[in-house]
Parts: C-alpha cells; structure tokens; sequence
C-alpha cells in the first residue's frame, strides 16, 4: 500500500471502503519468497508437532526442498523474461521484479542452501552421550555452564529451531534487495536481521562469547535500524510517499504538487540530504563498512562458524542489493550529493579492513576483518554508477559469497579439545598434517586475496573497471594498494600452513559429513568455475543489470 | 617429391623419441636404430638430388608447406620447409657424414653403457640440423638453432659423471645463449622492418630497407654465426667442448654444427649485400678467427684440442670468405663442405689413436703409431694433407678459392685479408704437421699408467675404420670434383650469385704464395719436432707459447671482464636492493603493521564505544552530505 493512500485513510474515514482499491499481489512472481516463508512456517509446526528424535531430519528435508524450489522458481522467472523485458514492480509497488532482484536472490537462495548444509552438520562434534550434536547449544534458554545445560547434553537436546530461523532470515533476504518501497525495506531488514541475531548467540561452545556477540549485534543493529527508521521518516516528510519511484520523481523535480498535510517539509533538500544520509548509514551498517564495521569482528568470532558464514556471505549479498537499488533507483538524481561521501567510505573501509587484518591472530577475526576490506571493494562498484557497475557488483558477490561459506565451513574442521582451533598459532603446520584441507583454505584465501584463475580476481577486476570507467580512478588505485596489503595477510596465513612445522599439540582435521563436504565442495568448484570461465557468468550479470523503475 | 623434405627430417627424428623414450629394452638394438634412420635420411637426402639435378637450375627449389604454425593476424609463422642447391648441399653432409659418425660411434662407444641414448641425441642433433637448413622461414630456423644448441649441450655432458664435461657442456650452452640472443633480436628487427621473416619477403626486399637497419640486423646475426660457429669473441666453448665423446666432436664441434654460422651468414646474403659494414665486421672476424685458432692449435698438446683450434680457424676462413659477399659465398660453402669430409676424418683419427691409447689425448705421450695403426695412420695422413691444402688434394682447392676471393676483395682491405689468410695457411701447415709428426713419427713415448696398465696400440675394429676411409676418400675426392668445370660454382651460383672481383694478383701467383707458406709451415714444423726427439713434458715455452696454451687468455679476459664485472654489478644491485628497496618496502610493512597496531586498540569490545563510533561516523556522514550540498 502506498503512503498515499494510509494518508487519506486517515483523513476520510467516513467512506472507507470504496476507496481502498482490492489489493493485487503477483503470487507467481513472489512465489521465491512465499515458499521460502511457507517452509519457514511449517519448520516452526514441526517444532510443535514432530517427535524429538525425528525433527532434525524433517526440518532439514523441508529447508532444502523449501530452498530448492525456492531456487527453482527463480530460474523459472529468470527464464521467463522477468529479469528482463517482463521486469516490472508487483505487490502494488511494493517488491520489484527485475534482474538484480532475481540474480540476488538466486545468489542468496543458493548461498543458504549452502549455509544450511553447514547448519545440519553433526560429525564434528564428538557424540554427546551417544547423541550426535551439531554447532549449536543443546538448549539455549539453559544457564552456560550450569546444570540445566548437563541435563540438556544428557537429554541429547538440540536446538532445531535454527532451520525454521534460518529460512526466516533467508526470506527477509530474498525481499531486501528487491523492496521497491521505504517501508517493505524496513520490514525485511528486521525480518532477517531478528532471526539472525538468535542465531548468533546458539554456539554449542564458548557460549558466553556467543550470547555476548548476539546482544552486542542486537544492540548495535537496533541502533543501526532507528537512524534508519528516522531516515525514512524524513524521506517520507520530503516526498510525501515512501515509495521508490515517487521520490525518485519528487527528487528529479517532475512531480511537485505538495501534498497539503506535508506542505512545510515537501521539497525540503534538507529533509532529502539527512534521511538518505541515515538510510544509507543502516545499509552501510549491514554491509560492515567502516566506521560502522565494529560489531563484525567480534561477532563474526562469537556466532557458530556455520552462522558466521552465512551471514558473511548473505546478509552482505542483500545489503549490497538494498543499497544499490537504493543509490540507482531512489537517488540518482542526487548523486552528486552522495557518490564524494561514498568515495571517502569505501575508502576508510578499503583501507581500514586490510590494516587492521594485519595483526589479527584469531581465523574468524582475520576473516571477519576481512570482509570488511571487501565491502570496500564492492562499494568502488557501487560507486561507479553505471550498468557496468550494477553487473560488477552482482557478479562479485555471487563468487564471494561461495568463497566465504567455503572459507568458514573449513574452519569448522579444525578442531582441538576446546572444539574449533581458531588462534592462527594453532594452523601452523596444517599442510603438513592435512594437505587436502589446506589447499583447499589456501585456494580460498587465494581467492580473498583475488590472485587470477579464482573468482577473486574476475570479481575484483569487473569491479575495479566499472570504478575506474565510472571516473573514480583513485578509489581503484587506493583498491589495489588494499588488495596489496591484504595479500599479506592471506598469503602469510599460507605460509603458516604450509611452510611453518606443526606443534606437537596442535589441532586435528575432523571428518565431516558429506554435508559439509558439499558445501566446501561447491565452494571450491564456484570459485574456480568463475575464475577459469567467468564469462558466462559476468553475461548472466550484465543482463540482470537494470533496475526497473 | 616434396614430401620426401618433411620425411627427411622425420626419420631421426623418430629415432630419437624411439630411443629416447623407448627404455632400456631397445638397448641391444639401439644404435643400429639410430644408423639405419640416419642412413634412410641419408638416402632419401640423395633421391631428393637426384631429382634437382634432373631440373633446369632455375626450377630447383623445392618448397613444402606443412602446416601453419602461428596463424595470427599480422604474424604468419609457417612451418615450411625449402630445399634448394644450398640447402640440399648441407642436407647431403650431415646425413652423409653423419650416417658415416653413426657408424664409427657403433664402434666407439660399444663398451659404454649409455650408448642408446648416446645415439637418440645424435639422432636428436640431425633432426634438428635439419630443420636449421630446411626451415623457410628465420622463426622456424631458430628452432633449428635451438635443437642443435640443445644437442650440443646433452653431448657435451654426456659423460657428465667428469665434472669437466658437465662444465664444459654448461660454458658451450651459455656462451651459446650470447649468440641465440643475437638471432631472436636479428628475428625481431626483420619483422619490425620487413612484417614478416620468412625467407622470401627478408630477402627478395633486402634492398627497399634502409642501410641502417640492415647493418643492425647483420650484426646480430654475425653475434649469432659467432655464438654457434665459436668465431671471435665467443669462441671459448669449442675447446672445452671437447669433453664430449670424440663422434660428436667430429659430427657436431668439426663438421656440421658450428658450420651453422655460415650457412646463416650465406643465406642472409641478400641483407649482407645490402650492409657494407655488416659485411666488413664479419670479414674481420673471419681474419682475426682464422689466426687466433692457428696459434691456439700451434700450442696445444692434447689432440683434440690441437684439432678444436684448426676448425676454430679453417671457420675462420669460411665467415672471411662469407663477409667477402658474392665473391666469396661459393668458396666458403665449397671449404665447409670439403673441411666437412677432411675434420671429421681427422677427428675420427683421432678418435681411433684415443680407443687404442686408454683414451690418452696427450700428443707428448704418443709418437711412432704409424706403424700400430696403419689404417688410421693413412686416412689421418690423407685427412692432413687436404686441410694444409696439398696439392690437388680438398683443402688445396676450396683454401686456395678464399685466399684468392680474399685479395679479390680490392684495396688495402683485400691485402690485408688476403695476408691474413696466407699467414693462416702457413700456420695450419705447422700446427697440423707438428700433430702428424708428434702422433705417429718419432720414437714412441708411452708410459704406464698410474694403474700400471701399458697402452697397446692397436688398429681400431672395422666398423670405425670404415667410416675413416670414406671420409678419406671425400678428402681427398671432393676438392677436385667440386673444382675442376667449376662444378660447385655452377650448382650454387643461382642461389648465392657470384662475382669475380678484382684480384691484384693472379690466380697463379697466390697459388704460389700458398705453396710457398704450405712449404714453410711443413718445414719449420718439421725441423722443430721431426728433426729430434719430442720432450715427453712440455718445455716452458715463449711468451706467446703459453699465452695459446692458455687459448690467448680467453677465459682470463672472460673471467676478468664478465665474471668480476658481472659480480661486481651484482653486488651493486644487491646493496641498492637491501637498502634501499628493502628499506622502502620493510618501512612500509613495518609502518602498516604500527597502523594496524594502533587502529586495533578501537576495537575494545565494548558496544558503547561501538555505538559511539557510529553515532560519529552518522554525524560525519551526514555533515559531509550537507556539506557536499552547501559546495
């Protein structure tokens, strides 16, 4: 609905209903989210109504049938021309069907799929009392260390609500880079942003560093949604509608006529300059870019390493679709206003990641630090303002984001007594002793690190062409100085592995199931597919290139 | 007909990959593989003349288009080959001469355990040589040139158990990549000058280039003849390269692989021609060449050395009498073909004197063999009296053409060349008659070994001596029956052209100043070595005595100018690299690991002082907004 219409709601209730026109919704065209949601919802009756014993394999086997067909209706639309000449704004404006949104989604479909293999890993862990665990607690309300949690472990308890949160979060995702107004974005950013922040604190081990990392994201991202809520107000109070087009329109200056309620803020610059100044910030804040990158370290170190992974990888996919959509549909008229701001962003972020890495000692920090310098990376694409850019930016998150749930699943696999060996010290050594698991992390970190023949490198150079052909020539300079001084750090954790002798105590390489082995799997052979032949996929991104309006 | 090219090239080819990679089960059969496909080579080398000769001298070139090898826009590189009366002559000798080493090395290298592979690389080496001489195109000679570099090299070293061969073998390749770097560059400037570097276009428009160019490219490809034909200043791995077993010597280090040089200059004439200079920096090193080797074989003790210092210098006259342009193009190839027949009979003399000592190559340890091994005795001797050019005998017919084009040349360079090139010859007849007197006259000098084994001297088995009297044959044969009609002259002329010049002298006055110096040479030989007994150690020896023995200080010079100029620049590079790049980069890493340090100690855990930073970070992107607005 538009604002438009809530307004004269409000005004003219005396003849209600023949002025609320019957809502239209595109089923067909929602149908990705809708099954996403749907299984989401059956997850939570399998909670209600499974037995204990069954209700893992239930919940997995709705997740990735829900996923799979998720994924599959998605191609469906794709193939049926609604990535391109049928795009268009269904669910009365609300959610835009168009090529990003369909190349997103299918990238975040697929990278939960890949998320939830890692999810339903339950190798790792030694049995508990002859119950097979997983990386998550065995009952979250239980005190950490206290007796409740024994009884729980002894129980053989465990927490398969992450599956139905898990598909919550993903269908918050789906609708992010595809909300068309202010307020559909603002819904789907809690929607995934909540489920995420449960998940966060449900690490089996180290559970007070987990449920310290949950309430600091909690903290951090409530704060970071109220400038974003103070922003859309704003927005609404220059333009008169939250949505997309119409204060893209407002902006433009092709529609003027004030609305009489609004009367002293429409057309306010002001109003324009702070609340997209603040709406970008929430992304910004999403997408890890410093300075509000602060939460990320630590709570990329305190969540599960399965949810660390995927919410590296997809919550920056929608963020980065969110934002796009935002700077290309809502303000182009302004970017003159926006893209110097932006520059000194990506920048700091560019920057301010790849140093700080440099001193990291803890894998998951490292990579958490990481993922920052690449968010810079992806805003040099953001920043070009040009189709090029869009497909750039789209194509680099597809190959990031396998790299970076491939990159944590094999962290799950270092193991010592207390559980994941995440100190760097310990990896000393690791080519030695497990030379496939090595060089796998090391064709990741390779790919990190955008060394050629890894997707890394395809993404990093469409992004750094599309910047420097959009007129931003230093940001790619600054970008490959950062791409330098990150190199460092992957590549020294390289040597680490296969150039430094193993401690006699160090960790061991647990077997996983072929769960995990899928999902490593299919990250090595994304970014090695995409790194050999990227074209194929860079003219799939092309095509998905252009936002409807 | 022109199928036989590739053919002719493929079967030794195919004999080094099936001795290469076939393993030791092919090791009983092995070398008699290696002969029989250099022996179909040979023959289809001979049915391939056979059918030149049936032609019109015009209609006998003969090109195959194999396949194209680089088709790129702009840069067609073609694997073609092209026979003609050139080509065809240098095809005749390697197989010729070389199907007859194949034999002797059956011979030669029988107690050596390696021997398969010993013939693979030969068999390695004529594949490559003749694609060297067939290519059509300098790209594809350059693989050629490579191959044989490659086969020079494995030869070399292939006893590479001494430490002296497996040196020697790394020297020749290295001294080898001077020259090589000299070619690809010569290769580089014909395309940027010409857009293309087969033969055709290079030379049929020689002239349109500017004189400039060309005398580059001549040069460059003067450093290459010089890197493969060991002239002038990159002449100090022949003598090294010794080490190798005494057939590649002959094949390889005497008659077909550092001939390489002058086939390149000769085919090249048309650029040549076109580049004065270029043409006069190749005659001077002809001359200087021809006289360095003299000394350095007047000096040497050990045979094959004494030998590796005459083909440095009958070389010598070969690249003179290519750098003296169409009067001396004919005669140069004349004097390989014939050097070809009478050095590798020499060498394998040599040889058969070596397999018959214990493999004692010291000349001062020999003497009185005449009558132990007669067969080599007689073909040795023939072999001799062709190279100091005795008359009526190869040496006397092709030597006595150059030394004639050499005074042809006109001016006071053509006397001083053609001095140089009669001092020469009085040179070759010392240095040559002191190995006949010192290795099979006089009394016998052999002594037990340490081991105290007493050499036997014996005649070398039938398979070694054969190939000796063929080449004998060749020496003594070939001169006349390429002379007299003027048959070579009229056999090559279409390809290389020809002039007479402008000799000061007569044809019969330099045959006489030849005869005069032969005499000489002979005489003072002989009266330093046939006259009295030959010392068993070597006496101190003048001044210039030991400066050959040390090949004129070659790899003195060498070591002082490129190895300590070479150390010192790397020294040099070393310090600027630790100070001053080292200290940029480490500062730099050092100064990010601070900054990294610093920015760390922000990030303290607590999520106020998170939510502060983003409140500041809104702020400012905010205020910046603004700001960007009120600019």
């Amino acid at each position: 609905m538009s604002a438009t219409v809530v307004h004269s709601l409000w005004t003219t209730a005396a003849d209600p209903i023949s002025k609320i026109p019957a809502p239209k919704i595109e089923y067909g065209q929602l149908s990705p989210t809708l099954i996403v949601v749907g299984a989401a919802l059956v997850g939570v009756l399998v909670e209600a109504f499974v037995p204990r014993k069954s209700r893992y394999y239930a919940q997995v086997f709705v997740s990735v049938v829900a996923l799979c067909a998720a994924f599959a209706a998605v191609v469906a639309l794709a193939a049926d021309g609604y990535g391109t000449t049928k795009a268009h704004i269904a669910a009365m404006g609300a959610i835009a069907v168009d090529g990003p949104s369909l190349f997103l989604q299918g990238t975040i479909l697929l990278a939960g799929l890949v998320g939830l293999f890692t999810f339903a890993e339950r190798r790792l862990d030694p049995a508990a009392h002859g119950n097979r665990v997983d990386s998550f607690a065995a009952q979250a309300a239980s005190v950490p260390g206290g007796d409740s949690e024994k009884a729980a472990v002894k129980a053989g308890f465990t927490t398969t609500e992450v599956f139905p949160l898990l598909l919550f979060a993903i269908a918050g995702m789906l609708v992010f880079p595809s909300a068309n107004d202010l307020l559909t974005l603002f819904v789907a950013l809690e929607v995934f942003s909540l489920p995420l922040y449960l998940l966060c604190a449900l690490a089996r081990r180290k559970r007070l560093m987990s449920q310290e990392a949950a309430v600091k994201y909690f903290l951090l991202g409530a704060f970071a949604s109220a400038f974003t809520l103070f922003g859309i107000a704003l927005l609404y109070g220059y333009a008169g509608s939250v949505s997309y087009a119409r204060i893209a329109q407002v902006v433009d200056g092709t529609v003027t006529n004030v609305d009489p309620a609004l009367a002293n803020t429409m057309g306010n610059d002001a109003l324009l300059l702070l609340g997209s100044a603040l709406i970008v910030m929430g992304l910004l804040f999403k997408v890890g870019a410093v300075p509000f990158h602060m939460w990320t370290p630590d709570v990329y170190q305190g969540a599960p390493t399965p949810v660390t992974g995927f919410m590296a990888a997809a919550t920056k996919v929608a963020a980065f679709g969110a934002l796009l959509r935002l700077l290309y549909v809502v303000l182009p008229g302004m970017r003159w206003d926006w893209r110097p701001v932006m520059w000194a962003v990506a920048i700091i972020t560019m920057l301010g990641g790849a140093i700080v890495a440099i001193t990291q000692t803890d894998i998951k920090r490292l990579l958490a630090y990481s993922s920052i310098a690449h968010a810079g990376f992806i805003l040099a694409g953001v920043i070009a303002t040009s189709k090029d850019g869009v497909s750039s930016v789209l194509f680099y998150l597809a190959g990031y984001s396998f790299v970076t749930i491939g990159a944590f699943a094999v962290v799950t696999l270092v193991r010592d007594a207390g559980g994941e060996a995440t100190h760097l010290s310990k990896w000393a050594g690791l080519g030695r002793r497990s030379p496939l698991v090595a060089a796998v992390f090391a064709v990741f970190l390779l790919a990190f690190a955008g060394i050629p023949l890894t997707s890394g490198f395809a993404g990093k150079f469409a992004v750094f062409k599309a910047a420097a052909d959009g007129g931003a020539a230093p940001l790619v300079v600054v970008g490959v100085i950062s791409s330098a001084i990150a190199a460092f750090f992957y590549i020294r954790v390289i040597v680490l592995m296969f150039f430094s002798e193993p401690k006699p105590e160090g960790p061991t390489v647990a077997v996983p199931s072929p769960l995990t082995m899928a999902a490593i799997g299919m990250g090595v052979a994304v970014t090695l597919v995409l790194g050999v032949a990227p074209q194929y996929f860079l003219n799939l991104a092309s095509q998905a290139g252009v936002f409807v309006r | 007909m022109e199928n036989l090219i590739a053919l002719l090239i493929a079967a030794p080819l195919l004999g080094a990959a099936v001795l290469l990679v076939g393993g030791r089960r092919l090791d009983a059969v092995g070398h008699w593989i290696g002969t029989l496909l250099s022996t179909v080579s040979f023959v289809f080398g001979l049915i391939l003349f056979v059918d030149l000769l049936g032609k019109g001298a015009e209609h006998r070139t003969l090109i195959k288009h194999l396949y194209s090898w680089v088709p790129v826009a702009g840069f067609q590189a073609d694997v073609t080959f092209r026979l003609d009366q050139l080509s065809m002559t240098f095809v005749l000798l390697i197989t010729g001469v070389g199907s007859l080493i194949h034999l002797y090395s059956v011979g030669y290298m029988e107690h050596d355990e390696r021997r398969r592979r010993f013939f693979g690389y030969l068999n390695l080496f004529l594949a490559a040589m003749l694609l060297l001489v067939l290519a059509d195109n300098y790209l594809l000679l350059y693989v050629g040139w490579e191959g044989v570099g490659l086969a020079s090299y494995l030869l070399i070293g292939f006893w590479q158990h001494k430490p002296s061969a497996a040196t020697a073998a790394k020297k020749a390749f290295l001294v080898n990549r001077v020259g090589d770097m000299g070619l690809s560059i010569a290769i580089m400037l014909m395309f940027t000058t010409f857009g293309s570097f087969a033969f055709g276009p290079v030379l049929n428009h020689a002239g349109d280039a500017s004189e400039g160019k060309l005398t580059a490219i001549g040069l460059m490809l003067l450093l290459a003849a010089c890197g493969k034909s060991a002239q002038v200043p990159l002449q100090s791995w022949l003598g090294d390269a010794m080490e190798g077993p005494t057939p590649v010597s002959a094949l390889i280090h005497a008659a077909t692989m550092v001939t390489a040089g002058v086939y390149l200059i000769v085919r090249s004439g048309a650029v040549f021609n076109a580049a004065p200079d270029a043409q006069l920096a190749v005659t001077v090193v002809g001359a200087v060449t021809l006289l360095f080797g003299a000394i350095v074989g007047c000096a040497k003790d050990d045979i094959k050395k004494a030998l590796a210092g005459s083909t440095m210098s009958q070389i010598g006259y070969m690249i003179l009498a290519a750098g003296l342009g169409p009067i001396g193009y004919v005669f140069a190839i004349m004097h390989l073909v014939t050097h070809g027949f009478f050095k590798a009979g020499l060498f394998l003399g040599a040889g058969s004197v070596m397999h018959g000592m214990n493999d004692e190559v010291d000349m001062r340890k020999y003497g009185g063999l005449r009558t132990y091994m007669p067969v080599t005795f007689i073909t040795f001797g023939l072999g001799y009296l062709a190279i100091i050019g005795f008359p009526g005998l190869s040496g006397f017919f092709s030597k006595d053409k150059i030394i004639e084009a050499a005074f042809a040349k006109g001016g006071t360079e053509g006397w001083i060349l053609g001095g140089a090139a009669l001092l020469g010859a009085a040179i070759t007849a010392f240095y040559m008659t002191r190995v006949m007197l010192m290795t099979f006259f006089g009394e016998k000098r052999w002594q037990p070994d340490e081991n105290g084994h007493e050499p036997h001297p014996h005649e070398s088995p039938r398979v070694m001596t054969i190939p000796m009297i063929l080449l004998a044959v060749g020496s003594v044969c070939a001169g006349g029956l390429f002379s007299i009609g003027d048959r070579f002259l009229h056999w090559l002329e279409p390809i290389t052209g020809h002039s007479e010049g402008n000799s000061p002298l007569s044809a019969a006055a330099v045959t006489g100043a030849t005869m005069v110096c032969l005499v000489i040479g002979v005489g003072i030989a002989w009266a330093q070595y046939g006259r009295g007994p030959v010392p068993v150690v070597a006496p101190r020896g003048s001044l210039l005595t030991r400066a050959a023995r040390r090949d004129l200080l070659q790899d003195d010079f060498n070591h002082v100018v490129l190895v300590r100029g070479g150390e010192h620049l790397t020294r040099s590079l070393v310090y600027v690299d630790h100070t001053l790049v080292d200290g940029v980069v480490n500062g730099t890493a050092a100064g990010f690991g601070g900054l990294s340090g610093r920015l760390r100690r922000i990030q303290n855990g607590f999520a106020r002082s998170y939510a502060v930073s983003m409140f500041g970070g809104a702020a400012l992107l905010v205020a910046a907004t603004l700001l960007m607005r009120a600019v």
